[in-house]
């Protein structure tokens, strides 16, 4: 055969593995989901994506499988870039026998992982998948133990997204759960361990999939998901803008832009109330001090009385962790110790220095929290700090109270540098209760209790709420204005660019997960 | 679009916003040892004892089949039946109430 019919046939070839059965493409457009090479040209630079793998075919016999020719066995892989950025990529493809995965399927998977750990790339997954491929039986099982395999291997080594466009279910939502960052999308994401029907066969609970395990209840409720957009366009526009956040490796810094000073028209005087039990937006501050404003999220919407996410200093990438005043008082409790541990690991791994804002009253007191084990998790935070050697700079801005004054990045825990506001108030507890405690006896003797009670709490509040104190045992390096804030933190950061702390050698910690 | 809270800490009321899942939380009641509620949801297959009956601490009052397993229901404490909530055939919830004791 002559070269140019060789090209002809193979040409031929490839438009039968790629063209989309018209029924099935339907259906999917039909819920407004995306073809699965769609979304990935869709993230990518415009023609960066090389496909591998497109003529691998499932070995199954049983059932009827041997007739049956799945083009690609529904998934694809390959390379491409984002904004630059190289990437692997695999997204599996519902039109293709519902994007089941059988060993063929998972062995693509595996492979393209196998690539970016190599190549110490970030690894993107998009899951859209009925489940395992049941003819397959234990091949299928073991196709989807050997991606939770590498998921694992490649953690802490290149970042791992995953992206939830459409079912994800049973086992093949614990990959996503192995990765750094969850994507879901309203109305398309569903992802939950045993759904609607088994729990109705099984339990007689009546459920949807929906309120089981749609897209807003990982992203508010249980916290599995950490981006949640109304659109798949949406949802690749933050995955892109993430990419750019973070570093190819854990060999590696993120990549730094063009530096730029903060938009904010707010001065940081302006944003924080004097009087320590009144709210504000944390994330105001954070807007305030990080290069063009610019602050990306991570997990909004779950345990919201802490902010984490993305911020530049001097064009570099920060994480940056906040308590928010505004919701909950800004309290420690389960969720948002969870939440900021998990986001602190992230960046200790891949070398991103950590920013820590500290305003909060303590710990959420009640039987809820104590039952759901807040000790355990709150000492996740504890650990996930202290392990942590990258550069770590605290900034005091109001109340830091107790248990949760050490939890947040004290000096205690390993800080590089703490700096506090005028308005910092580091103490034991709040003034109230702390004067109920110490002068209980002499406030119910008083003549006058309440006139009494009063004036204790004064006296403790000029002795201990500020930031004085803590200055003069040296837990605090510097009392800053909060204009100075900025430059405090650029300095720091600039000082700290070539950290090295030594720690003793272990095979690995054992965290309280 | 959220409404303002109070949470108060350590005798200072703090002006804050609720989340949802906070906002829903329920209030802890303290286990009544006089009624016992299924451990887990299910069916259930059999009484093994009725109302009157007096029973030891550990008997078998119940089978409840919850995830292709037939678990006995054991009384928590020796004392009497006053009455059975639910009847063979049942599907409980979670946290149903089954047995009252007297």
């Amino acid at each position: 055969m002559s070269l140019p019919k060789k090209m002809k046939d193979h040409a031929a070839k490839h438009a039968e593995a790629t063209e989309p059965h018209p029924e099935a493409a339907r259906k999917q457009a039909a819920q407004g989901k995306l073809q699965a090479r769609e979304r990935i040209t869709a993230i990518l630079d415009g023609d960066s994506f090389h496909e591998y793998d497109l003529f691998v075919e499932h070995k199954c016999s049983d059932f009827g499988m041997e007739k049956k020719q799945l083009p690609g066995d529904g998934v694809i892989t390959g390379t491409g870039t984002i904004l630059g950025h190289p990437v692997a990529i695999f997204a599996q493809d519902f039109t293709v026998a519902g994007g089941s995965l059988g060993l063929a399927h998972a062995r693509k998977i595996t492979k393209i992982m196998d690539h970016a750990i190599k190549l110490g790339i970030p690894l993107i997954g998009i899951n859209d998948s009925g489940g395992a491929r049941i003819q397959e039986g234990v091949n299928s099982l073991a196709g989807y133990g050997e991606i939770f395999y590498r998921n694992t291997l490649a953690s802490g080594v290149i970042p791992q997204i995953s992206i939830i466009l459409g079912p994800c279910a049973g086992g093949a939502v614990y990959s996503p759960a192995l990765t750094d960052f969850v994507f879901v999308v309203d109305k398309i994401s569903k992802m939950f361990i045993t759904g609607p029907e088994v729990i109705r066969t099984v339990l007689g609970e009546e459920i949807s999939m929906e309120a089981l395990g749609g897209a807003r209840v990982q992203a508010e409720l249980s916290g599995n998901a950490h981006f949640f957009a109304p659109n798949e366009a949406e949802c690749f526009e933050q995955v892109k803008r993430l990419v750019t956040y973070i570093p190819w490796n854990n060999r590696k810094k993120a990549d730094p832009i063009e530096p730029a000073p903060p938009q904010g028209q707010l001065g940081l005087e302006q944003i924080i109330p004097a009087e320590s039990n009144k709210p504000y937006d944390v994330r105001d501050v954070l807007r305030a001090v990080c290069d063009s404003s610019d602050f990306m999220e991570v997990q909004a919407l779950w345990a919201a009385n802490i902010v984490v996410g993305f911020a530049r200093m001097n064009g570099r990438t920060v994480g940056m962790i906040a308590n928010q005043p505004m919701v909950l008082a800004g309290v420690l409790d389960v969720d948002s110790s969870d939440k900021a541990a998990r986001f602190i690991r992230f960046c200790d791994a891949f070398n991103i220095p950590l920013v820590t804002f500290v305003d909060l009253p303590g710990y959420l007191p009640g039987v809820d929290q104590e039952h759901a084990g807040v000790i355990r998790h709150g000492a996740k935070l504890l650990y996930a700090y202290s392990e942590a050697s990258v550069p770590k700079i605290t900034v005091i801005l109001r109340k830091a109270y107790g248990g949760g004054y050490i939890a947040m990045c004290s000096r205690h825990l390993g800080a590089d540098f703490v700096f506090a506001w005028p308005c910092a108030e580091i103490a034991v507890m709040g003034p109230e209760g702390a004067a109920n405690i110490i002068f209980k006896g002499e406030i119910a003797a008083a003549a006058d209790p309440e006139a009494f009670r009063k004036e204790k709490v004064r006296e403790y509040t000029e002795k201990f709420a500020s930031p004085h104190v803590a200055a003069a045992n040296g837990h605090v390096d510097a009392v800053i204005a909060p204009h100075q804030t900025r430059d405090f933190l650029l300095h720091a950061l600039a000082i700290s660019e070539h950290k090295a702390e030594l720690r003793p050698d272990r095979k690995h910690g054992v965290p309280p997960f | 679009m959220t409404t303002r809270h109070t949470l108060t800490l350590n005798d200072t009321a703090y002006e804050t916003t609720f989340t949802r899942k906070f906002a829903h939380r329920k209030p802890y009641a303290p286990k009544d040892p006089k009624l016992l509620t299924a451990i887990i949801p299910g069916l259930i297959l059999d009484l093994l004892v009725g109302p009157g009956d007096p029973v030891r601490r550990g008997q078998s009052l119940l089978v409840l089949e919850a995830m292709k397993m037939q678990n006995h229901i054991a009384a928590p404490e020796g004392g009497i039946i006053k009455a059975f909530l639910v009847a063979p055939g049942d599907m409980v919830t979670k946290g149903q109430l089954l047995v009252e004791f007297e």
